[in-house]
């Protein structure tokens, strides 16, 4: 649903719609083709910058990053050591990443979008940054075409992905000394080690982070989530800290990334927040 | 696409021909969902698969219905398949919402899943809100069924044996006509289109719904999965006095309200 001033705000009721105008079963022509238009509309698509037969990429490790904090976890602590190519883009379109659509350029730098990485020296190694929106109706899609991308054999999937710890619900009461923490979930085909203690019921993931672990639980692909309950609205260093030791498991990150690139990736709060300056 | 959303979790593809199905409408109160969990939970069914399909909003959690540290770190998706094969009972939980512009295919897939899989009969769990009732609903029980004429000639003296309550058509200009009766479950989800294509399939489907309204529905879950075992007996009642079958409430249902309090309140 959209306000009067444009922004989505997803309607959450239990109270499920009245499912009265799914009994106009005579649907003519016109309706149909507005509904297959719609649907093209919000289609998601994977563009390769480099030419490529069309055919799967070779891919041992695919990381996901999703969420401010992973991204930019992924930002300052691997991809800016500049071992690495983009190689292909995602397009799609909602109402909240309205940019993300354009088929034919590739998004900008700083511009919200889902870009897929590939280390230079082992090229089996591939990051999916996705700083833009997905809508719900889109998220079984991208999960579908973006794991297509890649070959499934010897895979193991890797998906960081960022909560508010207002989320996290426990019985004890959480010290502010233990946020950021990080929890994880793994597929049943996902028998290798896991950095973090195991998301405990009744939290669950939802988003991005969850259409991706069910596809690799039905595809059985080895894929494990680590999720960061973070207490800041903003990334923040501390938070992205947490992702480090599952990460370092998969790829050599760069132990002390510039003060410099992380202070681009943490800023957005700090210019908004001009009271006391 | 059936076979396509159905995703066995084993090696082998379990058979279903011959088995009583069971699942939630998502409805007001999610009535449905809170009694299959019941059932799950109690029977301790085994979880044979998952439905994998883009109709529903994704989401992952650990297995809901652990009762050890071994089982809690199985991986659970929106929507799974539990099976109890000595009863010839499998269940179907929903856990999210279908999204809104899938709701026809969501219901095409429900209905050739059924009929490719060979079911004896459906069951769909459901609510509808307790404020719309009429006046002559709101008298004695909110527990109310309806069956597919497949499912008639079998069942309707059976469950009439029972007292059940029939679902109500409804006039649909009450006050000034009285001649157009229609089914109406407001609150339902998918429940009244899903019957109603089931109707028009040839396929032995029950929905069994309690009217409620909004907020602690847990009462409402008991009250619907007790109704459902006086028919199907899927638990036999202990033999003492007026006993009812003692459901095991899941794991998952802790925190429903919220996480502890805070001790520097005090």
């Amino acid at each position: 649903m959209a306000t009067f001033f444009g922004e989505v705000v997803s309607v959450y009721s239990r109270a499920v719609e009245e499912d009265e105008y799914d009994d106009m079963t005579n649907e003519n022509e016109e309706d149909e083709q507005i509904r297959r238009e719609i649907e093209e509309k919000r289609a998601v698509d994977v563009h390769w910058l480099s030419q490529t037969d069309g055919g799967s990429v070779p891919c041992s490790d695919l990381i996901i990053a999703v969420g401010l904090n992973a991204t930019g976890f992924v930002s300052a602590y691997a991809l800016s050591s500049g071992g690495w190519t983009a190689v292909a883009w995602i397009s799609l379109w909602n109402e909240r990443s309205p940019g993300s659509g354009r088929a034919n350029t590739a998004p900008g730098p700083g511009e919200p979008s889902c870009v897929l990485y590939q280390q230079k020296h082992s090229p089996s190694v591939l990051i999916c940054q996705c700083s833009c929106y997905v809508a719900e109706d889109q998220l079984f899609q991208w999960t579908e075409k973006v794991l297509s991308c890649v070959q499934t054999r010897g895979l193991t999937v890797t998906v960081l992905s960022d909560c508010s710890v207002a989320e996290y619900k426990t019985s004890d009461y959480l010290s502010e000394s233990s946020v950021p923490f990080l929890r994880s979930l793994r597929t049943s085909a996902h028998t290798g080690p896991v950095a973090s203690p195991a998301l405990e019921q009744p939290n669950i993931s939802t988003g991005l982070a969850a259409a991706v672990l069910s596809h690799c639980q039905v595809q059985r692909i080895p894929a494990v989530l680590y999720q960061c309950y973070s207490d800041v609205l903003q990334p923040d260093s501390l938070s992205m800290q947490t992702y480090r030791a599952a990460v370092s498991a998969v790829l050599k990150l760069d132990p002390s990334p510039s003060a410099d690139v992380l202070q681009k990736i943490t800023r957005g709060g700090e210019l908004q927040s001009n009271l006391y300056t | 696409i059936a076979l396509r959303m159905f995703i066995a979790s084993g090696d082998v593809v379990p058979s279903f021909k011959g088995f009583t199905l069971i699942m939630p409408a998502v409805s007001v109160g999610n009535v449905g969902q809170l009694a299959v969990d019941l059932l799950i939970s109690t029977l301790n069914m085994a979880r044979v698969g998952h439905f994998h399909t883009d109709c529903l909003i994704p989401m992952a959690g650990n297995n809901p219905y652990a009762t050890c540290a071994e089982e809690a770190g199985q991986l659970s998706t929106s929507a799974e398949v539990y099976c109890h094969s000595d009863s010839k009972l499998a269940v179907l939980q929903i856990r999210t919402p279908i999204i809104q512009t899938k709701v026809r295919s969501f219901r095409k897939l429900m209905v050739s899943w059924i009929k490719s899989s060979g079911f004896l009969r459906s069951v769909l769990l459901s609510s509808s809100q307790a404020y719309h009732r009429d006046d002559q609903q709101l008298h004695g029980t909110p527990l109310r069924y309806l069956l597919t004429p497949s499912l008639q000639k079998e069942e309707a003296p059976r469950v009439e044996e029972l007292g059940w309550r029939e679902m109500e058509r409804i006039s649909a200009f009450p006050g000034v006509s009285d001649s157009e009766q229609r089914l109406y479950i407001p609150g339902g989800g998918v429940t009244k289109a899903l019957y109603t294509d089931c109707c028009t399939e040839g396929i032995s489907m029950a929905v069994v719904l309690i009217f409620c309204s909004e907020g602690d529905n847990i009462p409402d879950a008991f009250a619907l999965v007790n109704h459902l075992n006086d028919w199907l007996h899927l638990l036999e009642k202990p033999v003492r006095a007026q006993g009812s079958v003692q459901w095991r409430v899941p794991p998952s249902w802790r925190l429903l309200f919220g996480s502890g309090i805070p001790p520097l309140l005090f």
